[in-house]
């Protein structure tokens, strides 16, 4: 090798240092005495944008929590790394637990690395508050003892939706196309779809199966067109939706468009006047509640735009996290395991108080329908989206709206 | 008749893959780099057009973010890719594969995560049928652009003075420095003219898809199949390749839509089971 290479391999290598240290958060080392927390969330890929919102959103809280004197007097300590995919979210997982000491694990959007985080928290006999990731069968035929779930399952998505459909004559007889994202929760999701659509008189007439790296859905659009479905229905997730109601517009197809299954990042980056139609939604930044509008604020005020569903959820899952703590004067997981279990209320800036299901860890809390705004009626580009009611009806208990045991058998080992 | 459909549909999908696989191909052709940081120029002239759209509207996004874009190509070639040529490839690959990943987490330091909104004229929305096909109107206007810009590039390899120094520098770049003819000039043109057009890539298909800091990632490997399908030196090679990887895609998802994305590599398999050096691959002494 002449001198010359070697400077190039040097340089290489500088240029491979220079990337890692762009692209790899670093890892503070806390004392002893501050309590840790591991928290994995997808900083790339097809889901990477709303991991983003997950982050900030969590920053927040621990931020304030700190800043009022911590939990049990000790400063809570996290470290939020990208969990990448089902196996490297595992491999860390395991890490963040064995090496660096974090006593809860926190976070996650995607369905399969969820799924494999919660194998590595059952296996160390550690608590998992999986926040965002939403297939049922994660609180369902995968659920286990140390997950408790945050974000509201495939079913509840479709009943939101699905009951707005019935409500305005387009279930009953109608026919649906569905395109699904080809990995767990997209299954999940289009298997609640069905079974709603079976349950209310829908008929679905087809269905897609799309891979989670497409941003091209012209050949889908054309299959569309062909099959002249009622409805048109999509059961994606991330940016695929983004892509879909896009390129929708795009193509200018006639047939109405719904969806079980939205992030607000990926409505806002559709753009006002690509978007219709009716979709569900966890919680939405313009809800009337006033803690709830306490948190925009705050939120805004930091980073200079709303914050989005996952901003809001990772924000409320921290604080129910601390108050178990400190109500508990424990770290401990079985302890926390029995006050979660005690099904105790939470305050989650919604209108109605959350806790978790004893039988299967799930939140259990309000969802709501959304529907896009008239053109020119949006105050800004965040504002296209409008609130629909919450459900279930404010005289019908929570639990109506989610899975029974029936429909998704959990049983802890 | 459903399948003639997707089949045309696939051309014009296939089209702009061109774009982006044919600047890869000629950089590879003239200096022998394979540049993997070419998706991060893409990324980039979504994200220029986005820009520029706020102030002077999609129309001048179109035309001057690839400008802009093939002025930092002049950078990026004298500074990096210039020390390249003559080494190992294994650097150049390393090289590029590691500038991809700081352009991208550079994307994300500057415009955030979260993807960026590119919306389209409201004149080019909509369906056109000819006959009974149906065609999204932007993609009409988008083919027309590739259209335009590749008879541009057959012309001005094919019928100017440059295009034959760039020819004979693909094949025998001994022959052109013994004549006395200097090659980096005419790489420092072929780079900008290359990247120049994945940014091109990027302004016109910004408002279809979604602009975030990974999509350079995402088309580089589809653009390098395209390429490898094609047959590296060969103008027609990768023409031919692109509309074949968008037919196949369309095919493939009409029939069994889960393979859909799976089918164009098994399409490279098979290209390179039967022809080694792509569908019109020329024998090139320096590569073999």
């Amino acid at each position: 090798m002449t001198s010359t290479n070697r400077r190039t391999v040097l340089k290489t290598g500088a240029a491979f240092a220079g990337a890692a240290a762009i692209g790899f958060p670093s890892i503070v080392s806390g004392q002893t005495d501050k309590i840790k927390i591991g928290h994995l969330t997808p900083l790339t890929g097809f889901l990477g944008a709303l991991g983003a919102y997950a982050q900030l959103g969590l920053k927040q809280a621990e931020e304030e929590i700190n800043k009022a004197g911590g939990v049990m007097g000790r400063q809570l300590d996290i470290t939020s790394e990208d969990s990448v995919n089902p196996a490297t979210a595992a491999t860390k997982a395991q890490r963040m637990l064995e090496q660096d000491g974090a006593t809860v694990l926190m976070g996650e959007i995607n369905s399969a690395s969820a799924a494999t985080i919660m194998q590595v928290a059952a296996r160390n006999k550690k608590l998992f508050m999986q926040i965002g990731a939403r297939s049922d069968a994660l609180r369902g035929k995968n659920c286990n003892r140390y997950t408790f779930h945050v974000d509201i399952p495939s079913t509840v998505m479709v009943n939101a939706v699905g009951k707005a459909l019935v409500r305005d004559n387009m279930m009953k007889g109608k026919k649906f196309y569905t395109l699904t994202a080809d990995y767990l929760f997209g299954h999940d999701l289009r298997g609640a779809a069905n079974a709603f659509f079976a349950a209310n008189g829908g008929n679905p007439i087809g269905d897609e199966l799309v891979a989670t790296d497409v941003t091209d859905f012209s050949p889908y659009l054309l299959k569309i067109r062909q099959a002249k479905p009622d409805i048109v229905c999509s059961n994606l997730a991330g940016n695929q939706v983004t892509n879909l109601i896009k390129q929708y517009a795009e193509f200018g197809l006639p047939f109405p468009i719904v969806g079980f299954n939205l992030n607000t990042a990926d409505a806002w980056a559709a753009g006002e006047g690509n978007l219709s139609g009716t979709w569900p939604t966890v919680w939405y930044h313009t809800s009337e509640v006033p803690a709830s509008k306490a948190f925009v604020a705050e939120f805004i005020k930091r980073n200079g735009k709303p914050p989005e569903n996952h901003a809001w959820i990772e924000y409320v899952s921290l604080k129910m996290m601390a108050q178990a703590m400190n109500e508990t004067k424990s770290t401990d997981t079985e302890k926390l395991i029995a006050y979660f279990e005690k099904e105790t209320q939470f305050d989650i800036l919604k209108a109605r108080k959350g806790y978790f299901r004893a039988w299967d860890h799930q939140l259990i809390q309000e969802a709501y329908p959304f529907s896009v705004r008239p053109k020119g009626q949006a105050k800004d580009k965040w504002d296209f989206l409008a609130l629909g009611a919450a459900i279930p009806n404010a005289n019908e208990p929570l639990e109506v709206i989610n899975p029974t045991k029936a429909q998704n058998a959990c049983v802890f080992a | 008749m459903f399948l003639l459909e997707q089949i045309v549909n696939g051309l014009v999908l296939g089209g702009y893959y061109l774009l982006i696989a044919l600047g890869l191909s000629l950089i590879f052709s003239v200096g022998g780099v394979v540049n993997l940081a070419h998706g991060a120029f893409y990324a980039l002239g979504a994200y220029a057009a986005v820009e520029i759209t706020q102030y002077l509207g999609f129309g001048a996004a179109v035309v001057l973010s690839p400008i802009a874009v093939a002025l930092l190509g002049i950078l990026f070639e004298r500074f990096i890719l210039r020390r390249f040529y003559t080494a190992d490839p294994i650097l150049s690959l390393l090289v590029t594969f590691g500038l991809a990943m700081v352009a991208e987490q550079l994307i994300r330091i500057i415009w955030g995560a979260s993807p960026l909104s590119q919306t389209m004229p409201p004149s080019l929305k909509g369906a056109v049928f000819i006959g009974d096909f149906l065609f999204s109107r932007y993609r009409l206007m988008l083919l027309g652009i590739v259209a335009i810009v590749l008879l541009g590039i057959w012309l001005l390899l094919h019928k100017t003075s440059f295009g034959r120094v760039v020819r004979a520098g693909i094949q025998r770049p001994d022959m052109v420095a013994a004549l006395g003819i200097k090659l980096q000039p005419y790489m420092t043109a072929i780079v900008m003219l290359g990247v120049g057009m994945a940014a091109l890539g990027g302004a016109l298909f910004a408002p279809i898809t979604i602009v975030h800091p990974a999509m350079g990632a995402e088309i580089i490997t589809v653009a390098f199949v395209v390429v490898v399908i094609g047959g590296l030196g060969s103008f027609w090679g990768v023409i031919i390749a692109a509309l074949l990887v968008g037919m196949v895609r369309g095919i493939t998802i009409h029939f069994v839509p889960a393979a859909g994305e799976a089918s164009i590599y098994i399409l490279m398999f098979l290209v390179l089971l039967f022809r080694p050096r792509g569908l019109l691959g020329e024998r090139i002494e320096k590569f073999e």
